[in-house]
C-alpha cells in the first residue's frame, strides 16, 4: 500500500465502444498527476473512443477503469473531469458571447436553482485569461478565429478547476499563428500542474508540452513512452515496413 | 381603440394575444439553438389528436391537448436519445397520425359544420372566454418561471449536447423539461393563432432577434419584445382589418424579421464604412504577445510596427491616438481617421 494520491488514470484491459460493440479493447494504462499525455494514432484507431469513454460518451465495456481514485461508473462528480470537443459551432444556432459559453463549464457544479454569483464570474474570467482571451470576453463567438474558439473551449473546461483535461484535437484546423498561441496556452497549462490527455495526430504543434505518447492503432495501445523513444519506434515501424515492401 | 377594449372578448383576445407572446419566444430561443425549428409544429399535429380525444369524451379539449402534446414531446425525446434512423420516421407517423386522426375525428363528431376545426387549426381568439385567460395566464406563468430558472442549462445543452453530458448535467431530464414547455406553450396558443401557425410565433421573433443582437441574453430579450409585439400587434390588426387572427399575428412576425434583417445588415454596412481595417494581420495579439499593448477606453490596443491595432470581431482595427470618443467603445466602434 502507497501512501501517495492515487494515479488520476488507472486502466487495466479495459474496452470501449459502442453499442455493445468494442472499438477498443485490452487497453492498460497508468497516467499520474501532473503529467501531459498525447494520444496518437490514425483516423479510426480507437483514441478518440477511448477519451470519450473516460468521459461517459461512449461504453465501458470490460476491464478495470479507476479514474480519480473512483471506479468509472461510481464516479458522480464529473466536474474533476474537462472536456475539450472537436468542435466548429460553439453556441448552436444562435448568438453566444465568449462569456456566455464559458460561463456553461460552472454549471454541473452548481444546484439547479442557484444563479451565478461573484465568485463564478470570477472565475470565468480568469479562465479567459488563462487562453489570453479576457480582451475577447463579449466577442461573439461567430467572430473568432478556428484557434480561439478552441481556446474558448479550453477556458469552458478549465472554468470548472478539473483535476484532469481531456482534449480531443485541440490544434485541428486551426492556423499557424493561432496554433502558436495555442501552444502557449497547453505549455502553460502543463508548467502549472494540469493533468492532460490530448488526442491529436499533430505532435509537432505540441512540442515541449508533451511527457508521454502512448500510440493507438487498430483498437490497441501500440507504443507508450517519452517522446524521444516514440522517434525511435516510428523509425523501426518504417524500416520494418519497408524491408516488408521491398 | 377605446372602442376595440370595450369589447369583453377583444379584452380576453388581447390578454391572450399578450401570454402567448410573452412565452412562444422564451421556449422557441431553444428550438432555433438546436436547429429544430419544426418540432413545435410536429408537436402542434399531436395536439390536434388530443383535442378530438376531448370532443368524443366530451371534456375540455384544452386538457385533453395538454396531455397528448406532454406525452408527445417526452416521446420524441426518448426517441431522439436513441439514436437510431427509424426514429425519424417514428416522428413523421406520431406527427402525421396525430393531425389525420384529430381531422376525422373531429370533422365526423361535428358533422359538415368545420367551424370548429378551423378553430383549432387557425385560431379562434375571439371566441377566448376569461376562464380560458386565467387558464393560460397560469399556464404561461409556469412556462416563464420553468425557463427562467434553467436558462442557462437550456442554453449550456441545446449548445452543445456532448459536453453537456461530459460534465454531467442530465441531458435528457433537461431535453425533456424543454419538450414538455414546447407542448404546455403550443397548447396555449392554439386559440390565438391555431396548431398549424403556431411554431411561427416561437421560431420568427427569436429569428428576427438573431439579426439585431450580439448575445444570447440580448436575443432572449429581444425575442420577447418582438413575439409581444407581433400577437397584440397582429390581434389589434385582425380586428381593424377584419382579417385571421392567427394568419395576420405571423405576417406580421415575418414582416418584423425583414425589417430586422434589413436593420441588422445597414448597421453592419455602417459599421464596416466607418472603421478602418489593419491589413493582412496573421499575428494574433494578446497578453505577452511582444507587443506593447496600451490602455485605449474600455479596450486595449497593441503597438504594432508605429500602428495602434485592436481586435474587432475577425479581424483588427486601426486605431488613433486620440482618447476615444463616447461612440468609441467594444460594442460599436467608430474610428477616427489617424
Ligand atoms: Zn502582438
Ligand atoms: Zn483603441
Ligand atoms: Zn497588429
Ligand atoms: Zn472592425
Amino acid at each position: 500500500m502507497s501512501t501517495a494520491a492515487p494515479p488520476v488514470l488507472e486502466l487495466s484491459d479495459a474496452a470501449f465502444g459502442y453499442d455493445g460493440r468494442p472499438v477498443i479493447s485490452h487497453v492498460d494504462l497508468t497516467v499520474a498527476r501532473g503529467e501531459v499525455v498525447a494520444v496518437l494514432g490514425p483516423n479510426g484507431s480507437g483514441k478518440t473512443t477511448l477519451v470519450t469513454g473516460l468521459l461517459g460518451l461512449s461504453q465501458h465495456l470490460s476491464g478495470d477503469v479507476q479514474v480519480l481514485g473512483t471506479p468509472l461508473a461510481r464516479l458522480t462528480d464529473r466536474t474533476r473531469l474537462g472536456y475539450v470537443p472537436q468542435r466548429h459551432t460553439l453556441s448552436g444556432g444562435v448568438r453566444a458571447t465568449v462569456t456566455e459559453v464559458v460561463s456553461t463549464g460552472l454549471l454541473a457544479g452548481r444546484p439547479w436553482w442557484r444563479p451565478a454569483g461573484r465568485a463564478d464570474r470570477k472565475a470565468v474570467q480568469e479562465a479567459l485569461e488563462a487562453v489570453g482571451l479576457a480582451d475577447r470576453a463579449r466577442f461573439d463567438v461567430e467572430t473568432l478565429s478556428g484557434g480561439q474558439r478552441r481556446r474558448v473551449l479550453i477556458a469552458r473546461a478549465l472554468v470548472a478547476r478539473p483535476e484532469v483535461i481531456v482534449m480531443d484535437e485541440p490544434t485541428a484546423g486551426v492556423d499557424r499563428a493561432s496554433q502558436r498561441v495555442l501552444a502557449g496556452v497547453l505549455q502553460r497549462l502543463g508548467r502549472g500542474g494540469t493533468t492532460m490527455l490530448v488526442v491529436t495526430h499533430e505532435l509537432a504543434a505540441l512540442r515541449g508540452v508533451v511527457d508521454r505518447i502512448v500510440e493507438i492503432d487498430t483498437g490497441r495501445v501500440t507504443f507508450d513512452g517519452p517522446p524521444q523513444g516514440y522517434a525511435e519506434h516510428r523509425a523501426r515501424y518504417a524500416r520494418s515496413a519497408g524491408r516488408g515492401a521491398a | 381603440m377605446s372602442e376595440m377594449l370595450a369589447l369583453d372578448f377583444m379584452r380576453n383576445a388581447l390578454l391572450a394575444a399578450l401570454v402567448v407572446g410573452l412565452a412562444a419566444p422564451m421556449v422557441g430561443i431553444f428550438l432555433v439553438q438546436r436547429r429544430l425549428s419544426l418540432i413545435g409544429d410536429g408537436l402542434g399535429h399531436v395536439a390536434l389528436a388530443g383535442v378530438a380525444i376531448g370532443v368524443i369524451t366530451d371534456s375540455a379539449p384544452v386538457w385533453t391537448a395538454l396531455v397528448a402534446a406532454v406525452l408527445g414531446g417526452a416521446a420524441i425525446e426518448l426517441v431522439r436519445a436513441r439514436g437510431r434512423t427509424s426514429g425519424d420516421i417514428a416522428l413523421a407517423l406520431m406527427f402525421y397520425g396525430g393531425i389525420a386522426a384529430g381531422v376525422v375525428v373531429i370533422n365526423k363528431v361535428d358533422g359538415t359544420q368545420t367551424a370548429n376545426l378551423t378553430g383549432y387549426l387557425f385560431g379562434a381568439i375571439t371566441t377566448t372566454t376569461r376562464a380560458d385567460v386565467v387558464l393560460f395566464a397560469v399556464l404561461c406563468a409556469v412556462v416563464v418561471v420553468v425557463v427562467t430558472v434553467l436558462r442557462q442549462r437550456l442554453f449550456a445543452v441545446a449548445g452543445d449536447e456532448e459536453y453537456a453530458r461530459a460534465s454531467g448535467l442530465p441531458v435528457l431530464a433537461l431535453n425533456i423539461a424543454l419538450s414538455i414547455l414546447t407542448a404546455v406553450t403550443i397548447v396555449v396558443a392554439m386559440r390565438v393563432i391555431g396548431l398549424l401557425l403556431i411554431s411561427a410565433l416561437m421560431i420568427i421573433p427569436n429569428a428576427a432577434a438573431q439579426q439585431v443582437s450580439r448575445s444570447f441574453r440580448a436575443a432572449s430579450w429581444w425575442g420577447v419584445v418582438l413575439g409581444i409585439v407581433s400577437s397584440v400587434g397582429g390581434v389589434v390588426t385582425s380586428y381593424y382589418a377584419d382579417t385571421a387572427s392567427g394568419g395576420t399575428v405571423v405576417l406580421l412576425a415575418i414582416g418584423i424579421f425583414v425589417a430586422a434583417a434589413l436593420a441588422g445588415a445597414a448597421r453592419r454596412a455602417i459599421a464596416g464604412s466607418r472603421h478602418r481595417h489593419a491589413e493582412r494581420h496573421p499575428h494574433e495579439h494578446g497578453p505577452g504577445c511582444g507587443h506593447e499593448a496600451v490602455t485605449h477606453g474600455d479596450h486595449v490596443d497593441y503597438l504594432h510596427d508605429g500602428h495602434r491595432h485592436a481586435a474587432h470581431e475577425g479581424h483588427y482595427d486601426e486605431h488613433s491616438a486620440d482618447p476615444p470618443d463616447a461612440a468609441h467603445t467594444l460594442e460599436d466602434r467608430e474610428e477616427v481617421p489617424r
